[in-house]
């Protein structure tokens, strides 16, 4: 396997942008990324991205996002259907052809357009379930309600997740009303617009533009059954095999979860096996700001940030797509 | 026996309320002021009209110069309709790529009070503006068509170059 390391991240400021276009939050994200790499534009190797069109409401999204990256000379590009972390995932593996030394990765979209809760519907079986339009917060409130009544964890453990961020008072976060019930405001993740960029470098480059690069020492994805009746909502069975695929065990330092719910947050913990000598979403994680099609790349930037600045010598981060956790991407990293 | 069920209708509704960007709502709001502004790329220093997203494609980075560009171009290529949906104009009618004056990419516009049989690459077009009451943040409802002016044609050379580099 060949080495690879992140060496720059850049992300937008996490929020709904009722002013700017998808290409004007995104362009100055991949600038501040290409800069702080170190690597000349012209001589990045692979380009890749990730966006959806629903989210926009509009097809070839992602053709539109080129124009913040000048594609001319011609460039080798691709793209996923999905958050930014599975277009890392494709450079990552584009990498190790060893042909190319660099790769840009980048992810965005603006939920804030559509309705969120309603535009995930599409993204359901076509034939049974996306009909009855369950909005994602009722199929999350679902799970949560699986969650609760297996006995796992409580409902104090959820508030206790969205305490952490903003250090809330949990007696009084459990008093508020629901959304939908199990789940609370604090509960959710907000809806946010916004885009994040990842320059990846092999080994050679990597040491010879970044002090301290993080290595990906391994990363891995799995997804279960499209029907939610298939699968055991209560854990997460494709967290726990990428975990072990990507060797997650041992001691990790801090783990980045893309949590869009509080109980998401209890059952990914759960399969990975964290236990309390890891920092959990020190970034804040994606209650405080869900950029969709960028958040989970974001785990990834924000999990090498840790490394790069000494803070942690071993990261994890995860990525999520799909209803209830469906598909799960989990990526080590680790310093030298 | 009952019939097999061969098909299922699941309606699909979604609404979004589309942001033109920084860059599209200035052009926008020049547009209801009569004006044509276009932005310059700092870079290869094309004047592109309208500014897109406020970006080069070619180069990727932000084209924030307002380069105001003429209401008057040139017709580098067009499209003959004879094809009629619901609401369309008579037939046949013209749509054209026009340069304006000063810009380095065309817009696609209509043209009127011209026969689509004497509509030519390299002839001279206007905006036929609408009033000042009448214009909106709308390009359609601010610039109604555009019509010949009348001048001698472009040479088809010109054109073709234009073509090429845009």
């Amino acid at each position: 396997m060949r080495d690879v390391a992140v060496v720059s991240f850049a992300q937008s400021v996490a929020a709904e942008e009722p002013e700017r276009n998808e290409v004007e939050i995104l362009m100055p994200v991949v600038e501040e990324a290409r800069a702080k790499s170190g690597i000349p534009k012209d001589d990045i190797g692979f380009t890749c991205s990730g966006s959806a069109d629903f989210l926009a409401g509009q097809p070839f999204a992602f053709v539109n996002g080129l124009e913040a990256i000048g594609a001319w000379p011609p460039i080798r590009e691709s793209h996923v259907e999905a958050d930014g972390a599975w277009a890392l995932y494709e450079a990552w593996v584009r990498l190790q052809h060893g042909d190319i030394d660099s790769a840009l990765v980048y992810g965005f979209g603006k939920s804030s357009m559509g309705s969120l809760r309603d535009v995930l519907c599409v993204q359901l079986d076509p034939y049974y379930l996306a009909p009855l339009w369950p909005d994602a917060f009722s199929l999350a409130a679902l799970q949560a309600r699986a969650m609760l009544d297996s006995g796992a964890h409580t409902e104090r453990e959820m508030a206790e997740v969205a305490a952490r961020n903003d250090g809330a008072d949990v007696d009084e976060l459990l008093a508020r009303p629901f959304v939908v019930s199990p789940l609370r405001e604090h509960d959710c993740a907000p809806v946010s617009d916004g885009a994040a960029a990842v320059v990846l470098a092999a080994a050679d480059l990597a040491r010879e533009v970044s002090e301290r690069p993080a290595w990906i020492r391994g990363i891995d994805h799995r997804i279960e059954p499209h029907s939610l009746g298939a699968r055991d909502l209560t854990r997460s069975e494709s967290t726990r095999v990428a975990g072990e695929k990507a060797g997650v065990g041992g001691d990790v330092d801090v783990a980045e979860l893309q949590a869009p719910f509080t109980h998401q947050e209890l059952i990914l913990r759960d399969a990975l096996g964290l236990n309390g000598g890891t920092r959990i979403n020190p970034s804040g994680g994606v209650l405080g700001g869900h950029p969709m099609m960028a958040a989970g790349l974001i785990r990834i930037g924000e999990a090498a940030l840790r490394i790069t600045n000494g803070e942690a010598n071993r990261a994890l981060a995860h990525a999520t797509s799909g209803p209830c956790l469906q598909q799960n991407l989990v990526c080590v990293l680790e310093g030298d | 026996m009952t019939e097999p069920i061969t098909v299922v209708t699941s309606p699909v509704r979604l609404e979004y309320r589309y942001t033109p960007g920084v860059a599209m709502s200035r052009f926008l709001r020049h547009i209801a002021e009569g004006e044509i502004v276009g932005q310059r790329c700092p870079r290869c220093s094309k004047v592109y009209v309208p500014p897109r997203s406020g970006a080069c494609p070619r180069c990727g980075v932000p084209t924030q110069e307002e380069v105001p560009v003429a209401d008057v171009g040139t017709v580098t290529t067009f499209c003959v309709v004879n094809v009629p949906f619901a609401g369309s104009l008579p037939l046949p009618y013209v749509a054209a790529a026009i340069l304006l004056d000063g810009a380095d990419i065309p817009i696609t516009y209509l043209l009127q009070e011209v026969e689509a049989g004497d509509v030519r690459m390299g002839m001279r077009v206007r905006a036929e503006w609408a009033t000042p009451e009448e214009r909106t943040t709308s390009i359609d409802h601010s610039i109604r068509y555009f019509k010949p002016t009348g001048e001698p044609d472009v040479p088809i050379d010109t054109v073709l170059e234009a073509l090429l580099s845009a």
